[in-house]
């Protein structure tokens, strides 16, 4: 069911973006990645505030 | 060990031990919080209730300390929430820490202008202490000390019950029975009724303590303090200068030797410091369940408190939940006894109150996995959400430890009435409890709800009252404010104090309409 959530590019710079989302997690324990992931989530979760887009991602990101 | 005087009341030899005696409109088993709370406001309706007990003395330790403001509400109709105000400790604001910081802050009532606080600490065995002298003081109620109900028979137009006392066994007979025998229910046993939930495997150490000094009022949570840094800590204090300390404890620990004397000391000593003397109130280690009966009416037999459902105690949900539950109850059940309205009302008393049930258990449950995660990406979010709390306050809001009991909305309930007018932009829908408001001189909106309907009016009443008590209110101020009225907003509120109905306009016709829809008539 596609609904809100944006399905096209919506980054000036994707390569950039994505490199620093990679970069960031460098050197990080894998349990200091899922905290640092969680920490991430939950500010973007709570910027784009949209509960519709919020919970189809999470529908889609379950693949 | 308990500063607290148990008192224990008379038992009398009932008159039915030495023959068969008048059939019951109404009979309670169990004088907790539920059966003494129901049986009271039955009687402000004219309906007599005879309470068993298999004991003869209040709620063995402190229990449910925290009254919420709706149930002070409640008691406030027999004139037993001022004592309670009086004797307990008043609270409203709340504090998280994590480690040795607080993060965060709440109050739970923000605005001023309500007669009773959010909250009020009174230890549980203090509730009924109050509850049983006004039973007692009460012609229509009969209280029996040492009754035990040992068997039951259920008939198509009542219940046949077995009571054991001292001097024996003896047999009686009621057109109603209301089964407030506590979570373990021995009513619903032997009707062989199941209790399905969830069981929780996390222990958590309660310690009452006595501590004189300087206590704030106001309850502290913390996760992961310095001095129990693996777990959390909840921290409430109660009349008397006792404390209630709640250590959660993990699902490994040892039961057994976490209630020695000395290792309950130790967790103290690291939490108050080497210097802090007190003494021992009440501890006991436990874990919890939620559970929820299928239905809480069958046949004559009904449901209430703790026998029909249980949460966790992270929101303190159960005792003022079973003071819903009587709230709910009463009036409906008094309609019924009376003949003012078909059996059929009760299934209401089903069906909104298992609504509140499931939203207790869905917010403890939520409280309960913040508090004691049960996976680990649970905990990942949970920590996550801590460690962001003190930069970012958003983060505050998702901190979970407990969200405290508020009246339930009854959304959907077929004895409401939905809004016809369009305009409203505030004031409590049909379905929400009503709130109260400043009347000047003349006291509290709350106080002024009698036992039956009550149509409450601003500014100029309409036309007739559909045989129901008027409440008169200037259009102005406060109430005007909480009420989204003008000048002719009318609300008709129930005897539990939950709005039934509301229109822009009084019109005798719709408030007819409306009541014989909240009547089940
Ligand atoms: C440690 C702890 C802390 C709690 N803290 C809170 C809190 O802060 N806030 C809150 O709201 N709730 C709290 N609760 C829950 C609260 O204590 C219960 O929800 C509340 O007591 C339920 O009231 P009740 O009337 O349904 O049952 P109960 O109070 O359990 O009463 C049942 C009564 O039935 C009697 N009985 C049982 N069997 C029979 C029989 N066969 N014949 C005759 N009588 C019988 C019992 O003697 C008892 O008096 C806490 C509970 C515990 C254990």
């Amino acid at each position: 069911m596609e609904g809100q959530l944006r399905r096209t590019l919506n980054l000036a710079k994707p390569d950039d973006i994505y490199n620093a989302l990679v970069d960031a997690h460098k050197g990080l324990s894998d349990e200091e990645c899922r905290a640092f992931d969680a920490r991430l989530m939950l500010l973007l979760v709570n910027h784009i505030g949209d509960e519709a887009v919020i919970l189809e991602a999470l529908r889609e990101a379950a693949l | 060990m308990s500063s607290y005087e148990y008192r224990h009341y008379p038992y009398v030899r009932p008159a039915e031990l030495d023959g068969p005696g008048p059939r019951r409109p109404v009979v309670i088993v169990g004088a907790g919080i539920a059966g003494p709370t129901l049986a009271l406001l039955l009687s402000t309706r004219g309906v007599p209730a005879l309470v068993l007990d298999d004991d003869d003395t209040v709620s063995l330790g402190s229990r449910s300390i925290c009254q919420a403001k709706h149930s002070l509400e409640t008691w406030d109709r027999f004139g037993i929430a001022a004592r309670m105000v009086e004797k307990g400790i008043t609270w409203e604001q709340g504090e998280v820490y994590l480690r040795d910081s607080a993060i965060y802050r709440f109050n739970l009532q923000a605005e001023p202008g309500h007669k009773f606080p959010a909250f009020v600490n009174l230890q549980q065995y203090y509730v009924e202490e109050y509850l049983y002298e006004r039973c007692r003081a009460e012609p229509l109620i009969e209280m029996r000390h040492r009754n035990k109900v040992v068997g039951l028979a259920p008939h198509d137009d009542g219940v046949t019950l077995t009571v054991e006392t001292p001097d024996g066994a003896y047999t009686l007979e009621t057109e109603w029975l209301v089964a407030c025998d506590g979570v373990r229910s021995p009513v619903r046993h032997m009707l062989d009724l199941p209790f399905p939930g969830e069981i929780f495997h996390d222990q958590f150490l309660i310690a009452d303590i006595r501590l004189a000094g300087d206590m704030p009022k106001e309850r502290r949570f913390w996760f992961y303090p310095p001095f129990h840094p693996t777990n959390s800590v909840l921290l409430h204090r109660q009349a008397d200068d006792i404390l209630r300390v709640d250590f959660q404890l993990g699902r490994d620990a040892d039961p057994e030797e976490e209630k020695k004397p000395e290792n309950i000391d130790r967790r103290l000593r690291l939490m108050f410091g080497p210097e802090a003397r007190w003494e021992h109130e009440w501890s006991s280690v436990y874990t919890f369940t939620c559970r929820m009966m299928e239905r809480f009416v069958h046949g004559r037999t009904i449901f209430a408190g703790d026998a029909a459902h249980v949460v966790s105690p992270f929101g303190a949900r159960g005792g003022n939940a079973a003071v819903a539950d009587a709230d709910n109850l009463a009036w409906k059940l008094a309609r019924v006894v009376k003949g003012e309205s078909p059996p059929g009302l009760l299934d209401s008393y089903c069906e909104e109150r298992q609504a509140a049930s499931r939203e207790n258990i869905r917010q403890s449950t939520r409280s309960t996995d913040f508090i004691t995660p049960k996976f680990e990406a649970s905990r990942v979010f949970r920590d996550a959400t801590l460690s962001l709390a003190r930069d970012f306050p958003f983060a505050r809001a998702l901190i979970n430890s407990g969200r405290l009991s508020v009246p339930t909305t009854q959304a959907g309930s077929p004895l409401d009435t939905p809004d016809a007018d369009s305009d409203w932009t505030g004031g409590p829908a049909p379905g929400r409890a009503m709130i109260d408001a400043p009347l000047g001189n003349n006291g509290w909106l709350v106080e002024r709800i009698g036992p039956d309907f009550t149509l409450l009016s601003f500014g100029d009443v309409g036309e007739g009252s559909a045989g129901v008590a008027v409440l008169k209110v200037d259009c102005s101020g406060l109430p005007a404010a909480r009420y989204d009225a003008r000048p002719g907003t009318t609300y008709l509120i129930r005897p539990d104090r939950y709005v039934a109905a509301r229109w822009r306009r009084y019109d005798l016709d719709a408030a007819q309409a409306a009541l014989a829809r909240a009547t089940g008539r």
